[in-house]
């Protein structure tokens, strides 16, 4: 019954204005941060059920922010999806080594996005 | 909505171009600063990524190019200079320009974006440090995925064989002249030949008028580029391909996959200890297993050490799936793409519905197992002198685990039993039964679940752990027999659809349309008297959609759409209920001559902005047609507010989208059936309600601070946005005083928010729905009731019906609409 929480942490206003408002019309709670550091300071004051990172931000990157959100008890195993451009496999593979549950390859559509968030969030 | 996305776009590039600028100027000042290089690389990399999700291709490609090079000088390969400080700041202006034109201003120069390019490319090509030659030829890049595109299914899988024997990939772009291109293409050929297999021939983009054509030759071969080079010249360029895919994972172009019937998937997932650790829920992928069709599961738990060694966080658990599906390979394989590097997987086609002997029987055991690899077949032969089963010999004889013989057992159980199901379906082998003995089976079940709250209760308040063992037991019991029961009441809408075709037909000829009907989804189960009952509301939609929608051939002929229209009829899933959509290409609705017509019923106010949404309600008000002819068909004003009331009888709700020269959707939800729900049970004073559960959002405090701040407006600030509310204790006249802190139960009706406040939340229930008898039906507000665990009676509230009361009443459906 209890809406689920989603952080998303992009330095990009108007992605996380689109992520944001997907994920609110579909019944989530929407928690946002504009950079890694941001982001991390907010989880540890706040326990979410997923995490949504770009990987390209400021202070700290997707892939820092990933793997201090994996030593943060609360977020240990909590889905996390990471938005690349990148499509490569190498990015991929970094961030899955960092503890990331799966990725989205931007650009993408709110559906898409939905889905995603449906198959890691049960 | 779109936008508004574009505008925080623009303004966020802005934003982004004036930081850029500042850095850049840094940057000159401190060529080596890897903190501003990162800062220019992730502006760009952000207008790149934010670009090409709103829409602004242009700026996207443009932006790509300039990431790429600063990717160089990010990790490296490329210093920076004076010159490239200089061209970045004419790329950021040409960026600013673009914005500009985006935004409705002058159009900006082309040539200047080419211009900035081709400059940073040749600064690149003659900059780099370390070896300089340019990889990547004419800077255009070839991954496996670009050549995917343009290749058949037989040339991926040659191509494939290759990668996976370790040969190179090489692509040699050869020019042609147009008239003796066939000649030349063979001396080319013949030569490539000698070195290796040639997968593809690709045409490139013929340019009007020239007399060459272009072609791109992809070919595998063991030799190494540079000897290729000295055969074919520099322009020779080898793919950077490594093996993403395994053998048999090539996708092939989506065009090209098969259609295929249902068929039985062999699904051994097992994921590595350490799958938890990265958030992934094993269970939601077998979750979304059985969403794909019907499957059996077998946990292989073998690999559970004792509870001492157990380390929590681990997953020890193998699965073994049996899945039969109308999906391809692909879509159960893209189940696990985020797994993919943390499990092993296998997955194979036991059997496509073609093959498969319905009189014969599955394959037996032993096969099974030989087949799945666990068993090899002399040690099968040998087993099977024996006498016993053949299953207990294996596992007496250590060979097999009791696990793995488990697995085959019901695989071999789940593959007869689709074999059944066909034959059932073939034959139609049925018994027919009147249907009042299944409605009094209903009845009965109801009874029982009513009797099983009551003993899940009396076990809970005794504290008797026996007796709460034989509650759950009868509780899960009772659940199973409640939807064995309701589904036996379940049709398949299909029949009602199929009746359809002939309305759609008879009546498109009698008004000179011409029409198509494209039906989906028509093996949706729904209760029987529910599907009784949609025809006529559905009946009216399509008579509408046919007379109002659908223009006349020569009207769309001159809107440049096809002359047959078409109506799309499907039938969905969705929860707990059922989706069914009528949409039609149309004309759409037409927005101002239902204001009009609204205002001069004085249903809308005459000045004023309403959403889309409030004007299209306004076709489901009672006597409202705009038609200005009356056809035998509609137009007389009744239908849409019958067909409303009609749906909400069914406990449904109607929906309804359309856009102008387009075409309308409407949507219409239905409970599956509506003998039992799912509901929130709750409580004001000692009287209790029950509101249905597929109506319910969310649930928010409400205190006694919060109604005074509210200056007596029935209005509840629920994160930012209002949400207006019916005090539950006043409507029925409950008495006593409410308690400090109140609940709102948030209700989504027709897309409309609006809250109920009650004393408090007691939780989820299954109710059992009882009639209120012809006494009480004239009770506005209550759908019905239902028997409580303790024997005490619970109302049922009729949300629809509360909500319209209270606009009535208030008046306050504008601002609801403003909140929704």
């Amino acid at each position: 019954m209890m809406a689920k929480v989603i952080m998303t942490a992009d330095d990009s206003a108007s992605i996380r204005q689109m992520v944001g408002f997907t994920l609110k019309e579909s019944g989530y709670e929407v928690l946002e941060a504009v950079d890694g550091r941001d982001a991390v300071e907010k989880l540890q004051a706040r326990a979410v059920d997923m995490l949504i990172t770009d990987l390209n931000m400021p202070n700290l990157d997707g892939i820092g922010l990933i793997k201090e959100a994996r030593a943060i008890p609360s977020c240990k195993f909590i889905p996390i999806i990471m938005l690349t451009t990148e499509s490569q496999e190498s990015k991929k593979q970094e961030g899955k080594a960092a503890g990331a549950t799966g990725w989205i390859v931007k650009p993408f559509k709110p559906e898409q996005l939905l889905a995603v968030v449906r198959k890691v969030l049960g | 909505m779109k936008d508004n996305y574009r505008e925080a776009f623009k303004e966020e590039a802005g934003e982004l171009l004036a930081q850029l600028e500042v850095s850049l100027l840094e940057l000159e000042e401190a060529p080596e600063d890897m903190d501003v290089i990162g800062s220019v690389f992730r502006a760009m990399h952000t207008l790149k990524g934010s670009g090409a999700m709103f829409g602004f291709d242009d700026i996207a490609a443009f932006t790509h190019e300039i990431e790429t090079v600063f990717d160089m000088v990010r990790n490296g390969t490329f210093a920076v200079s004076k010159e490239l400080v200089n061209l970045m700041l004419s790329a950021k202006d040409q960026i600013r320009l673009m914005l500009l034109a985006a935004d409705g201003g002058d159009a900006f120069d082309d040539t200047t974006s080419r211009d900035i390019t081709a400059a940073l490319q040749r600064m690149v090509r003659g900059g780099e440090r370390g070896v300089g030659v340019d990889p990547g030829g004419e800077g255009q890049s070839d991954t496996l995925d670009d050549l995917r595109e343009v290749m058949t299914t037989h040339e991926i899988s040659r191509l494939t064989t290759h990668i996976l024997k370790s040969d190179g990939i090489f692509v040699l772009n050869v020019t042609c002249t147009l008239a003796s291109s066939e000649t030349e293409l063979a001396a080319i050929s013949a030569r490539i030949k000698k070195h290796g297999e040639i997968l593809a021939k690709v045409p490139l983009a013929y340019e009007a008028g020239s007399d060459s054509i272009g072609f791109r030759m992809v070919f595998a071969s063991s030799n190494d580029v540079a000897a290729l080079q000295n055969e074919f010249g520099p322009s020779l360029r080898e793919t950077r391909l490594k093996p993403a895919c395994q053998a048999g994972e090539v996708r092939a172009p989506q065009a090209v996959e098969p259609k295929v019937d249902r068929v039985t998937y062999r699904i051994r997932f097992s994921p590595r200890e350490e799958l938890l650790m990265n958030g992934t829920n094993p269970v939601s992928l077998l979750a979304e297993l059985r969403d794909l069709g019907p499957c059996c599961i077998v946990a292989q738990t073998r690999k559970i050490p004792f509870l001492i060694r157990m380390n929590a966080e681990s997953c020890y658990v193998h699965w073994d799936v049996i899945l039969t599906s109308a999906c391809g390979i692909d879509t159960v394989r893209d189940v696990f793409i985020f797994v993919e590097d943390e499990c092993s997987l296998s997955i194979e086609t036991i059997d496509d519905s073609g093959r498969l002997d319905v009189d014969g029987d599955y394959k037996r055991l032993g096969e099974i197992l030989v087949e799945r690899g666990d068993l090899v077949m002399d040690d099968l032969e040998r087993v099977l002198a024996g006498r016993k089963r053949i299953g207990e010999i294996l596992v007496d004889s250590g060979l097999v685990t009791p696990d793995r013989v488990s697995a085959a057992l019901v695989e071999q159980q789940h593959v007869k039993e689709i074999a059944r199901e066909r034959q059932v379906q073939e034959s139609s082998s049925s018994i027919r039964v009147p249907a009042e003995r299944l409605d009094l089976l209903v009845n009965l079940v109801g009874e029982l679940v009513t009797v099983q709250a009551r003993l899940s209760q009396t076990a809970a308040k005794n504290r008797d752990s026996e007796l709460v063992a034989v509650a759950e037991e009868v509780e899960r019991l009772t659940c199973e027999l409640r939807d064995n029961a309701l589904s036996i009441r379940m049709l398949p809408i299909g029949t009602t659809f199929s009746k359809f075709r002939r309305l759609v037909r008879d009546l498109s000829a009698e008004l000179g349309k011409e029409i198509e009907m494209i039906t989906s989804g028509e093996e949706t189960e729904l209760d029987k008297t529910v599907i009784e009952r949609l025809n006529d509301p559905l009946v009216h939609l399509i008579r509408n959609s046919i007379d109002h929608g659908i223009e006349s051939p020569e009207a769309r002929g001159a809107a440049g759409k096809q002359r047959k229209g078409s109506i799309h009829l499907a039938a969905v899933h969705s929860g707990d209920s059922v989706l069914i959509t009528i949409r039609d290409d149309g004309a759409g609705l037409d927005r101002e001559a239902i204001r009009a017509k609204a205002v001069e019923k004085g249903l809308l106010p005459a000045s004023g902005e309403f959403s889309d949404r409030e004007i299209f309600e306004q076709i489901f008000a009672p006597g409202f047609s705009t038609a200005s002819k009356i056809t035998s068909v509609s137009g007389r004003g009744v239908g849409m507010d019958v067909v409303k009331k009609a749906i909400e009888a069914l406990r449904g709700s109607i929906d309804l989208s359309s856009e102008s020269g387009r075409g309308t959707t409407i949507t219409v939800r239905i409970p599956l059936t509506l003998a039992i729900i799912e509901s929130l049970l709750v409580e004001i004073g000692n009287d209790r309600f029950v509101l249905p559960l597929s109506l319910v959002d969310e649930c928010v405090e409400l205190t006694r601070e919060d109604i005074s701040r509210s200056h007596g407006r029935n209005l509840a600030n629920v994160r930012g946005r209002l949400i207006p509310y019916v005090p539950l204790r006043e409507r029925f006249g409950v008495h006593g005083a409410s308690p400090e802190i109140e609940q709102i139960v948030i209700t989504r009706v027709d897309s409309l928010r609006v809250g109920f406040v009650v004393d408090n939340v007691i939780g989820e229930h299954q109710t059992v729905i009882k009639s209120l008898g012809r006494m009480y039906k004239e009770v506005v507000g209550v759908s019905g009731a239902t028997i409580l665990g303790d024997g005490s009676v619970a109302l049922i509230l009729d949300i629809p019906q509360l909500l319209h009361c209270a606009e009535l009443e208030e008046g306050f459906a504008q601002t609801g609409h403003a909140a929704a």
